[in-house]
């Protein structure tokens, strides 16, 4: 017994059954996503003035991420068209090819990822506010994930240096302190920006990698960007499978096997339809 | 009988292809529909009684407060230790079994019995399909229902046990409550939520595409409609809270503030957190899937009670258009209404007048199914079995529910109702004397289906009556209390307001001795109802192996699922199915019996 309109599709609904199935749950997914969005105008309209930061993610990387992905689109339909000219040769070169794309921008975003991580905001106690890479006396090379309670916990350590970012003053955006005061009292930030500079244990408020309980903006960037990433995973791990050991179907059952590059196709759309959304959404706004 | 004991000379086959698949894939890690509906029915229908029992405790508690709960208080005591302490239910082991007793019974009791259960069992026969579309999807939802499950009963035996923020998990209390509990209640609901959707799925694909030749829409029963809207508002409606609980997750587990506003205090300071974030987002993406949650939990017990009431009345619904109009309409308004559970949170005339608009206007449609299924019943020749008694009493208990639900919808109502037992009162006659005895109802109709054996008359009968009668004096009551104002998830049921008389005036402020007197009555009403339950549990288990032998249609009825072999082969049909009529062609005049099944071709 085989469920009838696997491969062919159903006369009346002129649909074959993973076609149904991969729509509606896009339209899930679309629901999911929605509200991930939804919630992240909400944060952002009732973010206090002067709380959102701006500017902090790498433009040109994430540019090029998104050439990326838009190649991968490409040539993932014309890895479908391929197998529907019946060239499977074809079709497992530019099927390659879109799996090359989804590990190219796992590998980027991960890249991006890891900077963030290892890039710093210190609160001061007396208002101001600064960015940059941090030393911290006894650890080698650029910590990961510290924050103002390990550091408290760190007995020998009474000081840190950090290496503030240029720019000191559009950085600013993300501190609690009204831009004004800021500038009357560190004027001449500017101009020593790239200098390192000790800071006192004792004069720190907060401190915080550029890591998800940073701010809510970084809260709902990797909470987006991880959720999406684990699509490009899911996807790829798909179509490597379909390109590798489940391209044998070909020979046995070529249309079902062509409305499966198809489904995964359509999910592979999806998947970077949401990063067409996310790219402005959290780089360019 | 003859068109059950007819086969199609070329379909005899159907045994030989019956290769063997060992026990394991045959009764736990099967794909057939039949097997994984069966099995979302066992574990969901445990955990009803699981979630009774917490309830039963509380009750006991409500009662009496700060008294040894009799019989399970020392087992209570041996299991969780501390926080049972003398056997005496301590204030956060009543938040803890509050939570749990509204989440077990929602998401791991009524929705999965209801719908995944039934569904997965009935849909497929109805519709003349050999199975659901994706059968190893299906296996893929139940287990990933069961790992949820797994979770959030373990979750009871962890330290400070399991969530305690009520089943609507309301941030910064949810976030802030400092025990795991609340971690491994979102890591569960993320898992069934996933479950869900993947069953949502496959059930509107199944009937899209699976649909017998000849089965067209408007010959769909209405159980497969009830079914279909339903399946799309899981769908569309649990994605939003699946987004919320990873937010949640992110919250507890990365210490984001996604709802956590900038200056939260907790225990007398300020929260070491970056801040920023909105209670009322939770709020929002909870509601936004809960409303429709309403529905999902109410629907399939709409759909099964229509099959009882059309098969038992021996006629046709009446009107079955206007049925399948109405459940799609409530599918759409559904989305639009989430916010009347937030009056309170001072959302403003606009907004607010919007959102009472459409609760008023979402009644309507359930005022047509209802109007629909009562007109049914006049001038039929009713059989009194025990399915239709609970289809019977399905009416007006969802009924009252529904109407009491209407002062709710007014926000200058619900300013003073909100929160209190008035609220209990009106969504448990929904979901307990109305969808529970509509799914009692469903297991007594299609058992004879599943078994090929009746469950016994009698103690169906009296499973019958004790449960209406106990059902009405455990909610009646809870009116009362509520509109004097006594609220809910207090663990002492209101001792610590009971009234006082004012010397100036002589009035009594604060809850009336007798508001708080009606509790004792309350309790004593879910004991008499878990008494009611035993009949139930013993038949169930009893007519499997000792109730009397049936054939393939006991009940006469025309659907689709009664021209199967009983009980129902791996591929179900043992013929060619092709659908002629509709699906409640009973007491046509001029047929040869008062039912026309809808595989009779209609000029012979
Ligand atoms: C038939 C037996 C049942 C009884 C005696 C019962 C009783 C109660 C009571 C007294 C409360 C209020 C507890 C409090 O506020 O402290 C409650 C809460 C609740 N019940 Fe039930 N219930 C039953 C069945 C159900 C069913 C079948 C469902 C769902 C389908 C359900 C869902 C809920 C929910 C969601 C809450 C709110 C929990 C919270 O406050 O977070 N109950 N129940
Ligand atoms: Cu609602």
């Amino acid at each position: 017994m085989e469920v009838p309109y696997t491969s062919k599709p159903r006369p009346d609904t002129g649909l074959y059954n993973a076609k149904v199935g991969i729509w509606l749950f896009l339209a899930s997914e679309v629901m999911l996503f929605g509200a991930l969005f939804s919630s992240y105008i909400l944060l952002r309209v009732n973010a206090l003035e002067g709380t959102w930061p701006h500017g902090l993610l790498n433009i040109p990387i994430g540019t090029f991420n998104t050439a990326v992905l838009i190649t991968s689109s490409i040539t993932v339909v014309m890895a479908w068209a391929s197998l529907k000219l019946g060239q499977f040769n074809r079709f497992k070169i530019y099927q390659g090819i879109t799996i090359l794309c989804a590990l190219a921008f796992m590998v980027i975003k991960s890249v991006e990822y890891k900077d963030k991580f290892t890039h710093y905001q210190v609160w001061l106690k007396d208002g101001e506010t600064i960015r940059g890479h941090i030393e911290v006396p006894g650890i080698e090379g650029k910590p990961w994930f510290m924050t103002h309670k390990k550091l408290e916990a760190m007995e020998a350590v009474d000081h840190i240096t950090i290496h503030p970012d240029p720019k000191p003053h559009v950085a600013s955006a993300g501190g609690e302190a009204p831009e004004a005061h800021k500038s009357e009292n560190h004027g001449g930030a500017e101009e020593h920006a790239h200098e390192p500079r000790r800071i006192e244990k004792a004069d720190i408020k907060r401190l915080s990698a550029f890591v998800p309980a940073h701010s809510t903006y970084f809260a709902i960037y990797f909470t987006l960007t991880a959720l999406h990433a684990l699509h490009v995973m899911g996807g790829a791990l798909v179509m490597a499978y379909l390109w590798g050991p489940g391209s044998k179907m070909w020979k046995t059952d070529p249309e079902r096997f062509t409305n499966r590059i198809e489904v995964s196709g359509l999910f592979w759309h999806f998947v970077d339809l949401v990063w067409i959304f996310l790219f402005p959404v959290l780089y360019l706004l | 009988m003859q068109h059950t004991t007819q086969t199609a000379p070329h379909e005899t086959s159907h045994a030989h292809e019956h290769h063997d698949l060992g026990f394991w894939r045959t009764y736990v890690f099967s794909t057939d529909h039949k097997v994984i509906g069966i099995q979302y029915a066992v574990t969901s229908l445990a955990f009803l009684f699981f979630g009774f029992c917490l309830m039963l405790m509380m009750r006991w508690q409500i009662a009496y407060p700060g008294q040894q709960i009799p019989v399970f208080g020392k087992l209570l005591e041996a299991i969780l230790g501390e926080t049972a302490k003398g056997g005496v239910m301590s204030p956060d082991l009543y938040n803890v079994f509050g939570a749990m007793h509204g989440t077990i019974m929602v998401f791991l009791a009524v929705v999965p019995l209801a719908f995944a259960g039934f569904g997965n069992y009935v849909v497929p026969l109805q519709i003349g399909a050999i199975d659901m579309t994706f059968p190893r999807l299906n296996m893929a939802s139940y287990w990933t229902f069961f790992l949820g499950c797994v979770i959030m009963f373990f979750s009871f035996f962890i330290p400070g046990g399991a969530a305690q923020a009520g089943w609507t998990s309301y941030s910064p209390l949810a976030t802030t409550i400092p025990t795991d509990g609340q971690t491994y209640w979102l890591i569960g609901m993320v898992l069934l939520i996933t479950s869900s959707l993947l069953g949502a799925v496959n059930f509107i694909a199944t009937i899209i595409q699976l649909r017998a030749p000849g089965m067209t829409w408007m010959r769909l029963p209405f159980f497969v409609w009830a079914q279909f809207v339903t399946a799309f508002l899981l769908l569309l409606a649990f994605p939003p809270l699946e987004a919320a609980g990873i937010m949640q997750l992110m919250d507890r587990v990365f210490h984001t503030s996604f709802f956590l506003p900038t200056g939260l205090m907790v225990g007398g300071q300020v929260a070491d957190i970056s801040g920023g974030g909105s209670p009322l987002l939770w709020q929002h993406l909870f509601w936004f899937l809960a409303h429709p949650e309403v529905y999902v939990l109410i629907l399939p017990a709409i759909g099964i009670v229509s099959e009882i009431i059309a098969c038992n009345t021996r006629k046709t619904l009446w009107g079955y258009r206007s049925l399948v109009y109405s459940a799609l309409a409530i599918g759409f308004i559904a989305f639009i209404v989430w916010a009347h559970h937030m009056y309170l949170t001072g959302m403003g005339t606009k907004i607010s007048a919007f959102f009472q608009t459409t609760t008023m206007i979402i009644s309507i449609p359930s005022v047509i199914i209802l109007t629909c299924l009562f007109i049914t019943l006049w001038g039929g020749s009713i059989r009194f079995n025990t399915p239709m008694l609970f289809a019977l009493a399905f009416l007006p208990m969802f009924g009252l529910g529904g109407l009491t639900g209407l002062p709710l919808g007014f926000s200058f109502a619900d300013l003073h109702l909100h929160d209190t037992y008035y609220v209990i009162a009106h969504f448990h006659y929904i979901v307990a004397p109305g969808t529970i005895f509509a799914l009692f109802a469903g297991v007594y109709y299609w058992y004879p289906k599943a078994t090929g054996r009746m469950m016994n008359e009698f103690w169906g009968k009296v499973h019958f009556w004790v449960s209406f009668i106990a059902m009405n004096l455990i909610f009646q009551p809870m009116f009362a209390q509520g509109m004097a104002g006594m609220h809910r998830r207090m663990y002492d049921g209101g001792a610590t307001y009971s009234g006082v008389l004012d010397p100036e005036t002589g009035d009594v402020v604060g809850l009336p001795g007798f508001i708080i007197s009606l509790n004792k009555g309350i309790t004593h009403a879910a004991m008499l109802l878990a008494l009611a339950q035993l009949p139930f549990i013993i038949n169930f288990f009893y007519s499997m192996f000792k109730g009397k032998k049936v054939d393939d249609n006991p009940w006469k009825a025309t659907t689709l699922e009664w021209q199967t072999p009983t009980p129902p082969p791996h591929g179900n049909f043992d013929k060619h199915i092709e659908v002629y009529r509709g699906p409640y062609d009973y007491s046509l005049p001029g047929a040869k019996d008062d039912f026309t099944p809808q595989t009779e071709p209609s000029h012979k």
